[in-house]
């Protein structure tokens, strides 16, 4: 079983990157489950959600304190939370951020990997909204799930011009991370 | 991997909606809602469903209060149609009285019950003390593990409430956000096999102008008794068809999730954890971890807890050498929770002799995580070993706040 936290703040979507985590999964044929950290939820305020991704079906119903992967919506979170905590040696955090891994001194010995989603996400879709981004960016740097899964997850989700931008989005970050394109 | 013949058959959708399909698959004439807080997305997915007219014959009403939702779905189950509604919370607490209304009337109401915590303090997150508060209303009550559950308990509900013999009110707790707010991959209710398993809803006596009859009218010391041992009865019916469903249901869709109680690696076990909702999928990932290790770990799934089944979980209880209730309630005043009571009752007239002792945990939505669960299987060995020493006792107390 992989677990992955995402970090983000109320109203950037990272409950709605979780479900459409979880969609992809199930997608390529495995078990899934995705859920908010359930709070009093602000627009603004730092939040988290979950998905769990497995080869058998789910039934842990905890939260996650070891994540295998963790994606960070907004750098600026670095200051307040440990986005590191808990997370496994071999494990990869994803750091929305035009900084290179080593700029942000994140204390963990896993893998530390970023990516300048807002500036796809502008350049495609026109708005600073990154949550669909990154999960082309968590594709390319985990090679956990397939690409073409979340794009069809988002084109589901999104029909027409929406889910269409956010699929090349997706596109865009999976190879920037993968360094097949500048 | 999923089977793929079955994954075509799944989707994965939040578990209020799967439930809100669920019950519209049910064919319901009424459904009632009180749709400001607390509140889960179920009613507002069957508002939607009204909205797009995929509910023939189906009346939604949006009322004033939780005490109006409880009190429209008695009028219309009286005269005859089937009726729904979901609650949590505060909600259920003030449905109470006209709760024990629906089932001195007869009436086989059947709701969802999102299980969460009541106050003071304000909280809105999972436990089960809303529901347990209900225990004595004569609505039987399951616990759903998981989303699938909560969806295909529905009409199996509406099959055994709604049996002439037994005409008693039903809810389906499952647990709040949880279950409610998760995202996973389900099979949704089949119409056609649903229109097959659960027959449209024929009352003996319904209310008719044409042939006048009363309902839940004045009943005097000479006879209030009698309707309350047949209510009792009604339940005790209630039992064996509630097994009897659960296996029908699984003839025609091909899921299981247990009757009354369902035991997961219990043959063999000597420490044995009890419980209902959706714990157990985490408590059956620890008790996989001490199998992988050799020791004899097992869980009971309680699963209905009104009526109880006494004579099951003594059976299922008989060869263990201790036995951990883990109850996300409390009895305030005992210090135990309401399924370690019932636990304890229904041992102690039997032949079976086996150590009880009880966890409360998980109130106001307190994670409840593996290591916890390891800690109370080691103390329910040692229980074995050596007898009980600590009864009843809240876990995961955070004793720097006291």
């Amino acid at each position: 079983m992989k677990e992955i936290r995402i970090h983000g703040r109320g109203g950037q979507g990272s409950v709605t990157a979780a479900e459409l985590l979880s969609v992809a999964a199930f997608e390529d044929g495995k078990f899934s489950q995705a859920f908010p950290a359930f709070g009093v939820e602000r627009r603004g305020a730092p939040v988290q959600a979950f998905t769990r991704i497995s080869n058998n079906p789910i039934r842990l119903r905890s939260q996650i304190y070891t994540p295998d992967y963790v994606i960070v919506q907004d750098a600026t979170l670095l200051e307040t939370v440990d986005v590191a905590s808990g997370i496994k040696d071999d494990g990869i955090i994803i750091v929305n951020t035009t900084e290179t891994p080593e700029s942000l001194k994140l204390n963990t010995k896993a893998r530390v990997m970023t990516v300048d989603a807002t500036k796809v996400a502008m350049d495609i879709i026109g708005v600073p909204i990154v949550n669909t981004v990154l999960l082309g960016a968590f594709a390319g740097a985990t090679g956990e799930i397939n690409v073409e899964s979340i794009q069809h997850a988002i084109r589901a989700r999104f029909p027409g011009r929406v889910g269409e931008k956010n699929a090349n989005a997706i596109q865009k970050a999976y190879k920037l991370i993968r360094r097949e394109e500048a | 991997m999923i089977d793929p013949a079955y994954k075509k058959k799944m989707v994965v959708v939040e578990g209020s909606y799967a439930v809100a399909h669920s019950a519209k698959i049910c064919r319901p004439n009424v459904i009632s809602a009180y749709p400001i807080t607390p509140q889960t997305h179920i009613v507002e997915d069957l508002s939607q469903f009204i909205a797009d007219g995929e509910i023939p014959n189906c009346e939604y009403i949006n009322v004033e209060a939780e005490f109006s939702a409880i009190s429209a779905l008695i009028g219309a189950s009286a005269v005859g149609a089937r009726t729904y509604s979901a609650t949590t919370s505060q909600g259920l607490l003030l449905m109470h009285e006209a709760l024990f209304n629906t089932s001195g009337m007869r009436l086989p109401v059947i709701m969802t019950v999102a299980n969460r915590a009541v106050g003071a303090p304000i909280n809105i997150w999972n436990d089960h003390q809303d529901a347990i508060a209900q225990r004595d209303t004569g609505w039987i009550q399951l616990y759903v593990e998981d989303v699938q559950e909560a969806s295909d308990t529905l009409p199996q509900l509406y099959k055994i409430a709604e049996d002439n013999e037994i005409m008693l009110p039903g809810m389906v707790c499952m647990d709040g956000f949880i279950l409610s707010h998760v995202y996973e991959p389900v099979v949704l209710l089949e119409q056609e096999l649903t229109d097959n398993f659960l027959p449209p809803f024929q009352p003996e006596n319904i209310l008719d102008p044409e042939d006048p009859k009363t309902f839940g009218a004045f009943a005097t010391p000479d006879t209030y008794e009698e309707f309350r041992y047949l209510q009792e009865q009604a339940m005790q019916k209630a039992l064996p068809k509630i097994e009897a469903v659960a296996k029908e249901f699984e003839e025609v869709f091909g899921r299981f999730h247990g009757g009354l109680i369902e035991g997961y690696m219990l043959d063999d076990a000597e420490v044995v954890v009890v419980s209902m909702g959706s714990v157990l999928g985490t408590v059956k990932d620890v008790v996989d971890e001490y199998r992988a290790k050799g020791e004899k770990i097992g869980v009971l799934k309680v699963r209905s807890f009104r009526p109880f089944p006494k004579k099951q979980v003594c059976e299922a209880l008989k060869n263990a050498h201790a036995v951990v209730v883990l109850d996300k309630n409390i009895s305030i005043g005992t210090n135990e929770g309401a399924l370690f009571i019932e636990t304890k009752s229904c041992l102690y007239n039997s032949k079976v002799r086996v150590p009880v002792i009880g966890y409360t945990l998980g109130h106001g939505g307190r994670d409840i995580r593996m290591e916890s669960i390891e800690k109370v299987i080691e103390e329910t060995k040692k229980v074995a070993k050596s007898g009980i020493t600590v009864e009843s006792q809240f876990l995961d107390l955070r004793e720097e706040l006291l």
